[in-house]
Parts: structure tokens; sequence; C-alpha cells
């Protein structure tokens, strides 16, 4: 009743191939841009967007990114770490090489070396499949942290290892640097998530999607029906490692302000990308999303509850927090291994019979 | 001989012997992925616990003190006895096979059939929950292991070795735990193939192994034999939890062998129990080797990455590894 399909006519190939062609989608997703884009920015504050926000839309970039490359083309990646340090190593290094130039400029070049950097590592896809790929990934998380760390040419010789964000500005708006106003960063990472959410929406739904999906259920068979699968797995690593670049060099400028690498952007970093990508729905852009905000919100309620109001010292905390991270994930693999995307699904059919139970 | 030869044979030895200690590791790795095609990430944090679990055990530590000290305002911390070592393994051997049975009951039950990602992603679950439990149990500050293993040089190797170079050689130096350690691995190692030829159970676990299905149609339970082989690992666990316990201490890095352990099972074959040692040994030697010769030039510490390119490298050549089974793809 409340969503449906019935009734929405199309007269025009333009109407019938929009990025979401049913009516209610199409609102909700207005209606959700215009409380992100015109009120949000008015209410902000630092907590808000320094806990919360940013955290969400730069891992929902992330996690997009990973999405396409395990959910939309099925290959299993352990690397994201690794691959956002290059985004936030490529970023420091374009902003302090080229400091009059804008920084949106500086995160799509962050963007796209990281997707350079991401087919190098994607190419042994070509012979490793499954958990083998998943293992040589691995190659590339500890091999890139390892390279940031030692080659002093990376973190322009600074004594302490460390990279920090020079101050940059957009049309006079301080972006990074810790003067830039809290609904500034939110709004300049809105923006580069939107875009992302956009390009990866209508990538999936054509024909390099197709592609990719086509690879994903069975490699073998999509080739012989002339799928190319070298085309079709570098491109989904590129793609991937361009939304992955962005959402590290984000992380760096936007967010943290300074990173170290094995800290920063360490073998954990993977793990909960990936964990947010398989806990929002594999193969799902709105599952993205979902996973993201999870697990970006989860340890903030879990302090909250533990530290504020049961007053319990902040290690026990901490390591509750563990535990119920870890059986929440396991809970999850057991209920809705398509993960909270699913769960939407499930939603839209509720509502489309709406009051009939069938 | 030029001591530039004889330094690099102690670094192929040491080599050698870390291998085995990874390829330690790696065995459990295997044991599990053969059973139930669960590529289980928790082995790290089971040696972990195990070894925490045993050094809780021995020095009569109360469990979960912590928060009972932090909700009841007590000041308990332990009970006040010392378990002798060799009881303290058999009560931790128990605790790892009951965390096998909630583990197969829990958790693996409710995931058969399900793809094997998830299945991962499951295992990767169950190590953040099981790092929680055994910080919370034990408490996370770094522990001595001491279960009565020589630890230190053995100075008999480097007073034979000594004649050997130059007066600036000295003699090999080689670890008395790294010698224990490596006979305890060809112990298990032995002791395991026994047990999967010439015992019931062990049999039954090779079928499960080989086909599911054809297994459970004549007659072996496959949640026994999950148990089992659940146990088993924690076994390993444990093993692998006391030689690098006593070597390095009992603490959160324990569990990151488990990121040592993965290129081997990549270079010998997920599901090989001589790949997991000759990778381990591959492994071992390779990285020592490496930052031996080339680490100096490129700033060290290559030991991080060094056997995952390796691995990946070999791979591209054989994308079973050495030792796995053949990849047949069918449409």
């Amino acid at each position: 009743m409340f969503y449906r399909e019935a009734g929405d006519f199309k007269t025009s190939y333009e109407q019938d191939s929009q990025t979401f062609p049913i009516k209610f989608d199409r609102f909700r997703y207005y209606a959700v841009l215009a409380i992100a884009f015109l009120v949000v920015p008015f209410v902000i504050n630092d907590y808000w967007a320094n806990a919360i926000l940013l955290p969400f839309l730069i891992y929902a970039i992330a996690a997009i990114g990973l999405n396409i490359l395990v959910g939309y083309a099925g290959q299993v990646s352990l690397g994201t770490g690794g691959f956002m340090a290059v985004g936030a190593y490529a970023c420091y290094k374009f902003m302090t090489m080229m400091p009059e130039v804008s920084m949106f400029v500086h995160v799509l070049l962050a963007g796209g070396m990281t997707a350079i950097v991401c087919v190098v590592f994607g190419l042994p896809s070509l012979r490793i499949k499954g958990f083998y790929l998943a293992v040589a990934t691995l190659a590339a998380q500890f091999f890139l942290v390892w390279l940031f760390n030692r080659v002093p040419w990376f973190y322009n010789y600074s004594a302490s290892g460390q990279i920090s964000a020079p101050e940059r500005d957009v049309f006079g708006i301080m972006i990074t640097g810790p003067n830039a106003p809290a609904w500034a960063t939110y709004m300049f990472s809105l923006i580069f998530l939107t875009l992302c959410a956009l390009v990866a929406r209508n990538l999936t739904r054509g024909t390099i999607g197709r592609s990719w999906m086509a690879i994903r259920d069975m490699d073998i068979a999509a080739e012989i029906i002339g799928v190319n699968p070298l085309k079709a797995k570098l491109t989904a690593f590129a793609v991937s490692g361009f939304f992955i670049g962005i959402s590290g060099a984000l992380f760096f400028s936007v967010y943290l302000g300074a990173v170290e690498v094995g800290e920063a952007f360490g073998i954990t970093k993977s793990f909960l990308v990936l964990f947010m990508v398989i806990i929002g729905g594999l193969g799902s852009i709105f599952g993205s999303f979902a996973g993201a905000a999870f697990l970006v919100l989860l340890p903030v309620v879990l302090k909250v509850v533990g530290v504020d109001v049961l007053g319990w010292p902040t290690d026990i905390v901490a390591h509750f927090q563990l535990v119920i991270v870890g059986a929440l994930i396991i809970v999850f693999l057991i209920v809705e291994p398509h993960g909270l995307a699913q769960l939407w699904r499930v939603a839209k059919e509720k509502l489309r019979l709406w009051p009939f139970p069938h | 001989m030029p001591d530039q030869f004889l330094f690099a044979t102690e670094v192929f030895i040491n080599g050698l012997m870390a291998g085995v200690l990874y390829a330690l590791v790696a065995l459990g790795f295997v044991l599990i992925y053969k059973a139930s095609g669960i590529f289980n990430y928790a082995q790290g944090v089971m040696a972990l616990f195990a070894a925490m679990t045993l050094v809780g055990i021995m020095n009569g530590q109360v469990p979960f003190s912590h928060i009972i000290n932090a909700v009841f305002g007590t000041e308990i911390h332990h009970f006040g006895w010392h378990v002798p070592a060799f009881l303290a393994i058999i009560l931790t051997v128990g605790v790892m096979v009951g965390f096998a049975w909630l583990v197969q009951r829990l958790v693996m039950r409710h995931l058969v059939g399900q793809e094997p990602i998830i299945l991962f992603m499951a295992t990767i679950g169950l190590a953040y929950f099981l790092e929680g439990v055994s910080d919370l149990m034990w408490g996370s500050e770094i522990k001595k292991l001491d279960v009565g293993l020589p630890q230190g040089g053995s100075f008999w190797i480097e007073d034979m070795t000594a004649g050997l170079g130059s007066e600036n050689f000295y003699g090999f130096f080689i670890d008395n735990l790294d010698m224990v350690a490596t006979i305890v691995a060809a112990l298990l190692v032995v002791g395991l193939v026994l047990f999967s030829q010439y015992t019931k159970q062990g049999r039954a676990m090779r079928a499960v192994a080989d086909d599911h299905q054809a297994a459970l149609s004549v007659g072996i339970s496959l949640n026994f034999i999950w148990v089992l082989v659940w146990s088993v690992a924690g076994f390993v666990a444990l093993v692998a939890g006391i030689m690098w316990g006593t070597k390095s201490g009992v603490q959160f890095s324990l569990s990151l062998i488990a990121l040592k352990a993965l290129p081997v099972l990549m270079l010998g074959g997920f599901t090989s129990i001589p790949g997991a040692i000759v990778g381990g040994l591959i492994i071992g030697v390779g990285e020592k080797m490496f930052e031996f010769w080339i680490g100096p030039l490129v700033g060290g510490a290559t030991e991080n990455w060094f056997a995952y390119v390796l691995a990946l490298l070999f791979l591209v050549f054989r994308p079973q590894g050495l030792f796995g089974e053949k990849i047949i793809e069918r449409v």
C-alpha cells in the first residue's frame, strides 16, 4: 500500500532508465538528500560531526568501494586498509606539492592514484581465486603500510614519521586543519559520498556492473558467454580502488588531520570495512550505508551505555565492546546472512502488501 | 670457512626454527579447513586464549576478577594456590574442548551450508569475541609463561661450532626453545598422522574431509567430528600458544601469529598437512634470509610483508599452493 510499483507509468526511455525508476524510491531519495544538504549543516556541532557523521560518511564511501569489489565482482579483498593509506598519502603529497590547487582536485587525484595501485595488486586475481586471493590481498595491506612507514619521501621527511594535513580551503572556507568548521567538513565529505553513491549505483545497473555480477556468479560461464574477465576484474579493482582512495584521502585530511599509518590504516581497518559490507549486505549500495552507520554507531552507543550509564571502568568497557561486537557479528551472520539490505527488502515487501498479510 | 657464509648458515637455521613455529599455527588452520571447509581466522586468538588460560590456571587467578571487583566492589584476584604445569595443561585442554563444543553448538551448526566468505567472517567475529573474553577473564597485562621448557641460547652448540670460522665468529646461536619446538612439532605431526590413519575417529575425520554427504550416509556424525576437529585445533593452538608464549610472553600480539600463518597456508595449500610444514619452513627461511641480505638496503622490518609477497608470487604460478588439491573448475 505504501510502497508500490503499480500505476507508475513510464512514457519515455529517459524515465525508464533513470537512477530510481520507482516513484517512492525517488521521493525518499530526494527527501534524504534535502535533509542531508539543507537541514543537517545548520544543526551540526563538533561532537556530532567528529564522533558520528564524518566517520559515517567516509566509511560509507569505503564500504561502497569494497562492496563493488566483494559484493558485485566477487573478489574478496582484505587490503582495504592499505588502499586507504595510498589515498591518504597520495592526498598528502598532492596537497604539499601543489598547494594552490583546489582540495576537490587533490582528493580526486588521490582516488585515481589508488585506483592504479589497486589494479596492480588486482592483477593476480586473474590467476588466484577465492580464499587464496583474499590472503593474497593481505600482501598489499602489509607491503603498503610498511612502504609508507619506511620511505621518508612519503611523509616529507617529517621527524615523527606522521603526516598531518596542512590547512586548505575551498572557495575561502577552511576544509582541513584544526580551524575547519564542522559544517564545512561535513558538506565536503557529503558531496563526495553523494557523487560516489550515484556513480556506483549507475555503474552497477549498466553493462559494466552486469559483467561484474556475471564474473561473481560463475567466472568460467561468464567467460564463455563473452564477458572479458580481464576487463571485468580489473575495472572492478580500479573503481573500487578509486572510491577507497577517496575515502582514505578524506579520512586523513578532513577527519583525522594527522595519521600514523600503522595505526590508522592497519589490518583492523580492512576487517572493519569488510564487516560493514557484510553486515550491510553484499551487492547493495544501500547496504553499504546501513553497514557503515551500524558499525560507526555501535561503539559510540556501547561506550555511552557502559561508561556514562553503568559507570564501569573504561578498560572493561573496551573489552566488553570487543565481546559484543564479535557476538553481534556472529548473530547477524546466523540470523540474516544477507545483511541489513535484506531486512530493508523484507520491509518493502511488507509495506507493499499492507494491510494484508500476504 | 668465510664468516659471511657462516652467518648466513646461522640465519638459515634460525629461519628453519622460526618456520617450525609458523607451521605449528598453520597446522590448526589446515585441520579445520580440511574437515569443515571453514577458514578459521580465530586460530591465532585461540592460541592466545589457550596460553592465557594456562597461565591463569597455573597462577590460580580468579576468572573475571576484574568485572567481579568492578561490580561488587570486592578485591579478589587469586585463589592463592599454584597448579603444577602438567595438570594445568590438562585442564586447559579441557577448556579448549569445552570451547570447541560451544563453537560447534552455538555458531557453526547454524551456519552449515552458508557461503565460505560468511563462514570466514563468522570466525573473525569469533576472534573478536574470544579476544574480549580472554581479556575479561584473565586481564590484559603481559604475563610470563613458564612450564619448564629450556630457554636461552644453547652453549653446547655455540662451543661446538665456534672453531669453524675466524676469531670474530663465536659459533651458532640457536635458542634451546626453538629446538624443543621443533621436536614438539615433529611429535605433533606424527601423532596427528597416526591419529588420522589408525583410529576410528581419525578415519571418520578424513572421511568427513573427503565428502560431507558420503560420510553422513555411512553413519558418521558430522556434529561429533566437527567438535573433534575444533578440539584438536584447540589443542594445536595450545601447543603453539605455549611455544610462542614462552618465547615472547603471553600478550595480545600472540594472536597476530595467525597473520604469520596465512602466507604459510597459501604457499603450502589450505588442505595439506605436509604443505603446512614445508610452507612454514620455506617462509621461515625465506623471510630471515631476505631480512639478512636485502633488509639493510631497504630499511629493515621486511618480515611483515615478505612472506605475503613471496606467497603471492608463488601462487601466480601455482594457484593451489604447493601441496593443495588441484582446483578443477566446471561450469
